[in-house]
């Protein structure tokens, strides 16, 4: 296999994007990329996207991406694993680079949620649950988070003000990131006395309905040295899968399939936790991003919640995590969201990360899952 | 010159309190009550509707007007929720007043700017030399759905204006209209509640829309923020006149007097018209008065009114509009409520 580049990424300001409609928003996001690339032409492309046809009544997506960036007739494909669909584009980017089938692709994701009301777009993305055993009994996804914070805080004494310190940690770091939805601070208190969604999940533990698209450029690294770009090598992938269905998994506070990505992606970087100088994780609520950084091996299990309360997690800690202000305060355009998780990585380990930049950063992590943890991709970078 | 002759106001006595409906659907009143800035609002008894709240307010302003309802040339309504859907709701009022036959009526619909909109088309009819008179009213009976966030504002008002040419209370100094085609609120044919567009009612809607009339009217008049006295914006909830009140630099004081969505609620096509009552009761002679809707679909009217001397003399003739809304309250439970405003569905 080769060893594959990032050699350019994009991204445009997150939000409700009423204006323009998801074609547009692809296209303006993916030109940045190959602008920040300098290329201007692809082998192929894979385009994460949870749902289309939900939010915007369109399929069939990945042509008509490929037509509008000017890129006919390249082969292109829309792949999805729910809110995790970013992470596998790149995944599958990746692969077909690093097996010479094709030099130049593009790997992006993009969600248009804002066309629907807040009720079709809670049940679009109910579709990323287990439909037969939890979506028709009633459960929504900040239901299922709810009863993951709730065991959490039974079994390892996690706090309620642990929780919103997520929340405060990463609309800090949000609020240093132009593209963010959100980029301004919250207190613990205004976590804690905000408006509640399914206890004891309020809704400043909750991330947002954005419209977003990002999009990196993948090539092998003999290419890229070639074309004098800063090396962003790709070292470790890894992709695993759990029950989709939380009533399914022997311990809800757990995420087995983050765990087993992250050894996969461990083993073929050979590094380990303490390698990694930041990461970007799929904090879709407070109480995500507290599993996953024990998941991932940062923290001991059950010690999520201390960690950041003792700001381990935060710039300038041990292992900063969600320097872009995550999904909370960036926003959360579920396909887009694994895409622009490299975006950041790309960004942090170049040094062009501005105010949030993490010192000497080397080697970053980004972690994107789906639903409530039954699919998980984890990629390593470092900087050649 | 043309102007305003006469004006009047109507508000039902039954209010409900936010916390009254939140009780019901377990939501949050204080964050409501914080966040929307609203308190409670007016509801409509089973007996009043778009027309009878027309007619309470059209005698308050030929009271003030003072003049003979047979040489009122036009009668318009602005209201969404017009009693019938064919059938007009004008021709009721003018028989009431007393106008008919020799009056031109029609019916106005354009979210809560229906009312303004009549304003205009009155004012117009005056300057053009059609007509000595014209009466020109807002007036809603609120839709809102159960449980929606609609239900803790759709309220019920109206408020008439007698334009004219002579013995004027406020001269009409300028008109501007500002206007797109913006989806962010609507309810078709047969539907009982109206739907909206969430977070879309705000920036690309309701702001984008008053701050281009506003401009536009300042503009065109060579006006500031500063050469105003007074100013009415729409008022869905509380917050929202006096953001874009900032955003276009006016001041909280410039506002207060015709800012009654706290106690009132949203009376849609009835909503600045009724500020713009409530703010002529408390002016004197020579104040500068800017006044802008806003109705979903999207459009905003703006009229800048110069209160003259006669004020004094026309005030007291009818019931002020805060007077309205401060005396003679009836509190209703969510039950009685639900019942006068239709929402239980009844045996055939």
């Amino acid at each position: 296999m080769r060893d594959v580049a990032v050699i350019g990424v994009g991204i445009t300001k997150w939000g409700e994007l009423w204006e323009k409609s998801l074609r547009t928003i692809f296209v303006e996001t993916a030109l940045l990329a190959l602008d920040d690339a300098g290329v201007d032409r692809l082998d192929s492309m894979y385009v994460g996207c949870m749902t289309s046809g939900l939010f915007v009544g369109q399929e069939h997506i990945a042509s008509m991406l490929a037509d509008y960036l000017g890129q006919n007739p390249i082969p292109a494909a829309r792949v999805e694993t729910a809110c995790s669909s970013g992470g596998l584009a790149l995944r599958l980017g990746y692969i077909e680079v690093a097996s010479g089938m094709n030099d130049v692709v593009l790997v992006g994701g993009i969600e248009k949620m804002t066309d629907v009301s807040g009720y079709e777009a809670t049940y679009a993305l109910g579709t990323a649950a287990d439909q037969e055993y939890e979506g028709y009994h009633g459960l929504t996804f900040p239901g299922l988070y709810a009863l993951m914070a709730r065991a959490h805080m039974d079994k390892y004494g996690t706090t309620r003000e642990q929780l919103a310190q997520v929340a405060v940690k990463n609309h800090q770091n949000g609020s240093k990131n132009p593209v963010a939805q959100f980029p301004f601070k919250v207190t613990v208190e205004q976590v804690v006395n905000s408006v509640m969604i399914a206890d004891p999940l309020r809704i400043l533990d909750c991330s947002p309905i954005t419209d977003g698209a990002a999009a990196a450029i993948l090539c092998p690294v003999e290419m890229a040295k070639k074309m004098n770009k800063p090396i962003i090598k790709i070292i470790g992938t890894g992709h695993a899968t759990d029950t989709i269905a939380l009533s399914s998994r022997k311990d809800i506070t757990w995420l087995e399939a983050t765990y087993q990505a992250a050894k996969q992606a461990y083993a073929m970087a050979d590094k380990k936790p303490e390698d990694i100088d930041l990461v970007e994780v799929h904090d879709c609520f407070t109480i995500a991003e507290i599993c996953v950084t024990e998941a991932l091996g940062f923290v001991e299990k059950g010690k999520g919640g201390k960690a950041v309360e003792e700001g381990v997690t935060a710039i300038g800690g041990k292992i900063p995590v969600n320097t872009s202000g995550g999904l909370k305060s960036k926003g959360h355009p579920v396909g887009a969201t694994g895409a622009a998780q490299i975006v950041e990585i790309v960004e942090q380990l170049r040094g062009q990360a501005g105010d949030r930049q993490v010192k000497n950063a080397r080697i970053g992590m980004a972690q994107n899952m789906g639903g409530s943890g039954g699919s998980t991709l984890v990629h390593i970078f470092e900087r050649e | 010159m043309e102007g305003i002759v006469g004006y009047g106001a109507y508000i039902p006595r039954n209010r409900i309190k936010v916390e009254e409906i939140a009780k019901v659907w377990g939501a949050d009143a204080p964050s409501y009550k914080r966040g929307l800035m609203l308190e409670e609002k007016s509801v409509p008894s089973p007996d009043q509707d778009t027309i009878t709240m027309s007619v309470e307010a059209s005698k308050h302003a030929l009271k003030r007007a003072g003049i003979d309802p047979a040489e009122i040339g036009a009668v318009y309504i602005g209201s969404e929720s017009h009693p019938y859907a064919v059938k007009p709701s004008g021709t009721v009022l003018a028989e009431a007043i007393g106008a008919v036959p020799d009056v031109h009526t029609a019916d106005f619909e354009f979210a809560c700017k229906a009312g303004t909109e009549g304003m205009y088309v009155a004012l117009g009819l005056v300057k053009a030399g059609e007509i000595k008179y014209g009466l020109a009213v807002g007036a809603d009976t609120s839709q809102g759905a159960p449980g929606d966030a609609l239900e803790y504002s759709a309220a019920a008002g109206a408020a008439a204006f007698i334009f004219g040419r002579e013995n004027l209370v406020a001269k009409a100094l300028d008109t501007y209209s500002y206007m797109t085609d913006t989806p962010d609120f609507w309810r078709r044919e047969y539907q009982y509640y109206p739907q909206h567009g969430g977070r879309f009612t705000g920036d690309p809607a309701y702001f984008k829309h008053i701050i281009g009339a506003a401009e536009g009217i300042m503009n065109k008049a060579g006006a500031k923020p500063s050469d105003f006295d007074y100013v009415i914006f729409h008022q869905p909830n509380g917050k929202f006149p006096f953001r874009v009140g900032q955003m276009l630099g006016f001041q909280k004081e410039q506002i207060e007097p015709g800012w009654l969505v706290n106690k009132l609620g949203n009376t849609y096509s009835g909503s600045s018209p009724l500020g713009l009552t409530a703010t002529f009761d408390i002016s004197k002679s020579g104040d500068r008065i800017l006044i802008v809707s806003y109705g979903s679909g999207a459009g905003s009217d703006a009229f800048i009114f110069e209160v003259t001397e006669r004020i004094d003399e026309v005030r007291d003739l009818a019931p002020k509009t805060r007077d309205i809304l401060d005396n003679n309250k009836k509190y209703l439970e969510y039950g009685v409520y639900a019942k006068f405003r239709q929402k239980i569905k009844m045996a055939d």
